[in-house]
């Protein structure tokens, strides 16, 4: 009841990209969040902004969620410049109001690039990745009983090389992050996930070649190695996996 | 050709051809530096080069074609990405991509209206500061005739502006040219990224070295 600090709430301002559908003008509205404590998580921060939307009979802010626990990658905003804010390793639903200060102001912003066209507000369609995916980022396989875990031996570092680009949540914050809207981290996990593995060297050349086709055909732009990718991504992908790519491309194209 | 219109492929086109053209860049430093050792040791390495005959023109005409491959899809690449990111942000907070990186396309253009000048100069020697009469009489002194024009401070700040210009194209491009042949990882990519800023670095105080030096009066007969 005292002044605790848990009771301690803080004020904040919010620009946010409001736009009505796909082809709708965009525009930036102003929003104050009220009553906001360092343990709402950003999400629930925007929730709560909501709430308060609804009571005055306006329209929500429309953001894209699902897990809100930094695994589903459906979180998508770009917050004062940053896809998913810049905090290391977090993806926005895991990103919390203590990493600001009362009085902040806070740019919210829907992914950009060609490729993610704007559904809604902060929504933007990411199918794309989807698309680069259905394209090879796959293994053919017989049906059947399942097989045994141990059957095919795979080194450690290799077991590691691929967890690590497994990793990827495919949030498209790479994408989004890029000066360039290419999605080259993203196809690079997808196919170093697989080219390293037994299982999936057999069809790796068709694949590196089949989803750099569908990413360009998706008008995701080309790489310049900035490498803004990997500093934006919440999962630490790594640009060795463009190096990757391209060396997997390389190697298709020597036969 | 599937190369000539995969993303990738382009970019694997432009760093061999990028690094034919930094092979180049080193080997002419090398040249270059002859004027160090004197005028002699110059016009006799210009000598030696021009009576190479027709191994020169069948060298320039690779150099020539280096340079298209790499500014046609330097330009393409450039055209495409500027169409895949449309909109920019409100707020644009950069983590990692810099200046160098960011200017590449424009730090290229001017490396090419340089190269123009240069050969204008110093190739076919038509540009102002070169007098006909004094080539005509000894075509072979080539000492003479840089000495000549980096005597204006004009030319001498051009060429050193054009170097700071190369500095910031390969900073970048030199650990890019690495990335895009696959090259790279973890544990190598910062290796190529100091290597590249080492190279770049040497490249700018090598080369700008001549004109300054003429400029501020040592390197005079
Ligand atoms: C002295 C001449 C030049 C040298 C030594 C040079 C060298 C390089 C190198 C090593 C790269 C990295 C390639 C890669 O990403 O793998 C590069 C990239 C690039 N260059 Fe050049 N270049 C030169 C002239 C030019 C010119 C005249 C242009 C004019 C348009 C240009 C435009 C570009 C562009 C747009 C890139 C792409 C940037 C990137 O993908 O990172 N360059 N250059
Ligand atoms: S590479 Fe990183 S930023 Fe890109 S989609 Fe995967 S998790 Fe998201
Ligand atoms: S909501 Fe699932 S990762 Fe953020």
């Amino acid at each position: 009841m005292s002044g605790q600090n848990e009771h301690k709430t803080m004020t904040l301002k919010l620009i946010v990209w409001r736009q009505n559908g796909k082809n709708g003008p965009g525009r930036f509205e102003t929003y104050t969040a009220r009553e906001i404590t360092e343990h709402h998580s950003f999400l629930e921060m925007l929730d709560v902004v909501n709430e308060d939307l609804i009571k005055e009979g306006k329209e929500p802010i429309i953001f894209d969620h699902d897990c809100r626990e930094g695994i589903c990658g459906v979180c998508s905003q770009v917050i004062n410049g940053v896809p998913h804010g810049g905090q290391e390793r977090t993806t926005v639903c895991q990103l919390h109001m203590r990493k600001f200060k009362d009085g902040d102001t806070i740019y919210i912003e829907p992914w950009r690039a060609r490729a993610f066209p704007i559904l809604k507000d902060l929504m933007v369609d990411r199918s794309a990745l989807d698309t680069i995916i259905q394209a090879g980022g796959y293994t053919s396989a017989h049906t059947g009983g399942a097989p045994d875990a141990n059957a095919i031996p795979i080194p450690k570092p290799d077991a590691e090389y691929s967890m690590d680009a497994a990793e990827c949540i495919g949030c498209g914050a790479c994408v989004a992050a890029c000066p360039n809207g290419a999605a080259m981290l993203f196809t690079g996990a997808k196919v170093a996930q697989l080219a390293v593995l037994p299982q999936g060297k057999v069809e790796a050349k068709e694949r590196a070649r089949a989803m750099i086709k569908a990413m360009q055909e998706c008008g995701f732009g080309n790489c310049t190695n900035h490498y803004e990718c990997q500093a934006a991504c919440p999962k630490g992908i790594h640009v060795k996996f463009i190096a990757r790519l391209n060396r997997e491309y390389i190697r298709a194209l020597i036969g | 050709m599937e190369i000539l219109t995969n993303t990738v492929g382009r970019k694997v086109l432009m760093a061999v051809t990028g690094l034919f053209m930094l092979f180049f860049v080193i080997v002419h430093l090398l040249g270059n530096s002859t004027i160090f050792v004197g005028p002699s040791a110059l016009n006799t390495y210009a000598e030696k080069l021009h009576s190479l005959g027709p191994l020169v023109w069948a060298f320039r005409a690779f150099m020539l074609a280096m340079l298209g491959v790499h500014v046609l899809f330097g330009v393409l690449l450039t055209l495409e990405n500027w169409a895949a990111n449309p909109g920019k942000y409100a707020v644009n907070r950069k983590l990692k991509a810099n200046f160098s990186s960011e200017t590449m396309i424009w730090t290229g253009a001017l490396l090419f209206a340089f190269l123009v000048y240069h050969l204008l100069q110093f190739t076919l020697r038509v540009t102002p500061d070169i007098i006909p009469e004094a080539v005509a009489k000894r075509p072979g002194d080539v000492y003479a005739m840089v000495v000549g024009s980096f005597r204006h401070t004009a030319i001498s700040l051009i060429y050193v502006g054009a170097m700071v210009v190369l500095f910031l194209h390969l900073k970048h491009g030199i650990q890019s040219f690495f990335q895009s042949l696959g090259w790279s990882n973890d544990r190598t990519l910062p290796r190529f990224e100091t290597i590249g800023n080492v190279l770049s670095a040497l490249f700018l105080l090598g080369y700008s070295a001549i004109p300054i030096l003429i400029l501020v009066g040592f390197l005079t007969r």
